[in-house]
């Protein structure tokens, strides 16, 4: 067995992903490109789920990853892990994305917000019942309905805050906190530190 | 409605959910808050988590294609004013994360309740969806973890394998880019290198090139990993010469 070609990269290069990063930083395609491989269908998969239409995502998720390459001198470790960055990075992305799509037409933008209102609860639903992993779907139950609500439809749909009162037919201030226990809850559940 | 606190917007804040000027004025208001820089970066960590959670499998030419980009593109040139100061954020970090297990478990134990009614309704597809949910879970964890090294190897005919391993969860993933199906019958089998003895670690979608895998144990001693062909459904050990071994990072 140990006899087989080893193909491993240069042994001196153990990069975790921070490490990788600064490599990237330093103009490193390889590191990029293992980069790419951890962080692509993850940074993919939200834009999707906030743009939905695929060929946009796709375009979005270039940018995003193009992005990461360009601002990599600007990560830094003490505020978060590289996923978290990539991924902040994508759901921002996704949501210029839309925001801009809909000021271009903001009136329609209007009424189909309000139009949507009949089948959100169903909306809701789906997201619940796609999400893959089952600790990320049982945090989410540890949510009241209205703090679950809130949160997936501002970060799955990428509405802001005043859309969602809107929605909902709340006070701002009640979306306000709920976004605000609803990400705490959760960020306690899944036991994350920044 | 009151005029807001600006501190209650971290949540809006992390999820990107407020316009553009109230984005700036909490930008501007926690620019002088340490706590509300803290929480935010708590809360974007728990908004991530969202996010991995509805991982997709791109198409290989989304990788060529932003491969071909970069080469066109500058890179920024870092900033030489540190904008966060990292002490305090460390510190506060480890204390947030030692009374967190508890909140989960206390979460979980009032929980339990609306779980079964939910196991009732599809018993059977769910137990499967599970299963393969707390792999999905487990594989975020191992890609999200503090201490996740990973280590890039070429594979034959152009293909990249990745392993991301943690030592903290014992666990590691393998990521599999742009490789040939295997012949027909036959199936990628993934083993851990125990010191020159393979221990199997479970199989890969023949049906797809790019692929995540949450390798199947723990890494235990483990110091590589590595691929064989087998026959579908896989061999209690190795029936050929490995198509690639790749040291874990150390």
């Amino acid at each position: 067995m140990k006899e087989a070609v080893e193909i491993g990269k240069n042994p001196a290069a153990e990069p975790n992903l921070p490490d990788l990063m600064a490599e990237v930083a330093r103009g490193d395609t390889e590191a990029f490109a293992a980069l790419y491989d951890v962080v692509a269908g993850p940074a993919l998969g939200i834009v999707r789920r906030v743009v939905r239409d695929g060929a946009q995502s796709e375009e979005v998720a270039q940018e995003v990853l193009v992005e990461v390459w360009r601002t990599a001198a600007r990560y830094r470790p003490e505020r978060g892990s590289v996923m978290n960055w990539v991924l902040t990075l994508a759901h921002q992305r996704a949501v210029d994305r839309v925001r801009s799509v809909e000021a271009s037409a903001a009136r329609e933008q209007r009424a189909a917000l309000l139009d949507r209102t009949p089948e959100f609860d169903e909306v809701t639903e789906q997201v619940e019942a796609r999400l893959e992993h089952e600790q990320v779907r049982r945090c989410l139950r540890t949510l009241t309905e209205l703090q679950r609500q809130s949160v997936t439809l501002a970060y799955y749909r990428g509405l802001t805050y005043r859309e969602v009162a809107e929605l909902l037919s709340l006070p701002l201030g009640t979306v306000k906190t709920r976004l605000r226990d609803g990400l705490i809850r959760l960020r306690d559940c899944l036991g994350v530190a920044a | 409605m009151r005029t807001a606190d600006p501190h209650t917007l971290t949540g809006a804040y992390a999820l990107h959910a407020l316009d553009d000027d109230e984005r700036a004025r909490f930008e501007a208001h926690s620019a002088d808050c340490d706590a509300c820089t803290q929480e935010v970066l708590e809360l974007r960590a728990a908004a991530a988590r969202l996010a991995l959670a509805v991982t997709v499998s791109p198409a290989p030419e989304l990788k060529s294609e932003v491969m071909r980009r970069i080469t066109a593109v500058r890179q920024d040139a870092p900033r030489t004013i540190p904008l966060a100061r990292p002490g305090r954020l460390a510190a506060r970090a480890h204390r947030m994360s030692r009374w967190v297990p508890a909140a989960c478990l206390a979460a979980a134990a009032l929980f339990g309740g609306v779980a079964v009614w939910q196991h009732d309704r599809a018993e059977e597809a769910q137990d499967r969806a599970r299963r393969s949910e707390r792999q999905g879970d487990e594989l975020a964890s191992v890609l999200a973890a503090p201490d996740a090294r990973t280590r890039t190897a070429k594979l034959a005919d152009g293909a990249t394998g990745t392993v991301v391993v943690s030592k903290g969860l014992d666990r590691a993933v393998f990521i599999a880019s742009g490789m040939a199906a295997p012949p027909d019958g036959k199936v990628y089998q993934l083993w851990f290198d125990d010191g020159g003895s393979m221990r199997s670690a479970g199989l890969m979608d023949p049906g797809r090139t790019d692929e995540a895998v949450l390798m199947r144990g723990p890494v235990d001693k483990a110091s590589g990993l590595g691929v064989t062909v087998e026959p579908a459904g896989g061999s209690t050990e190795p029936t050929s010469a490995p198509v690639a071994l790749v040291d874990f990072p150390a």
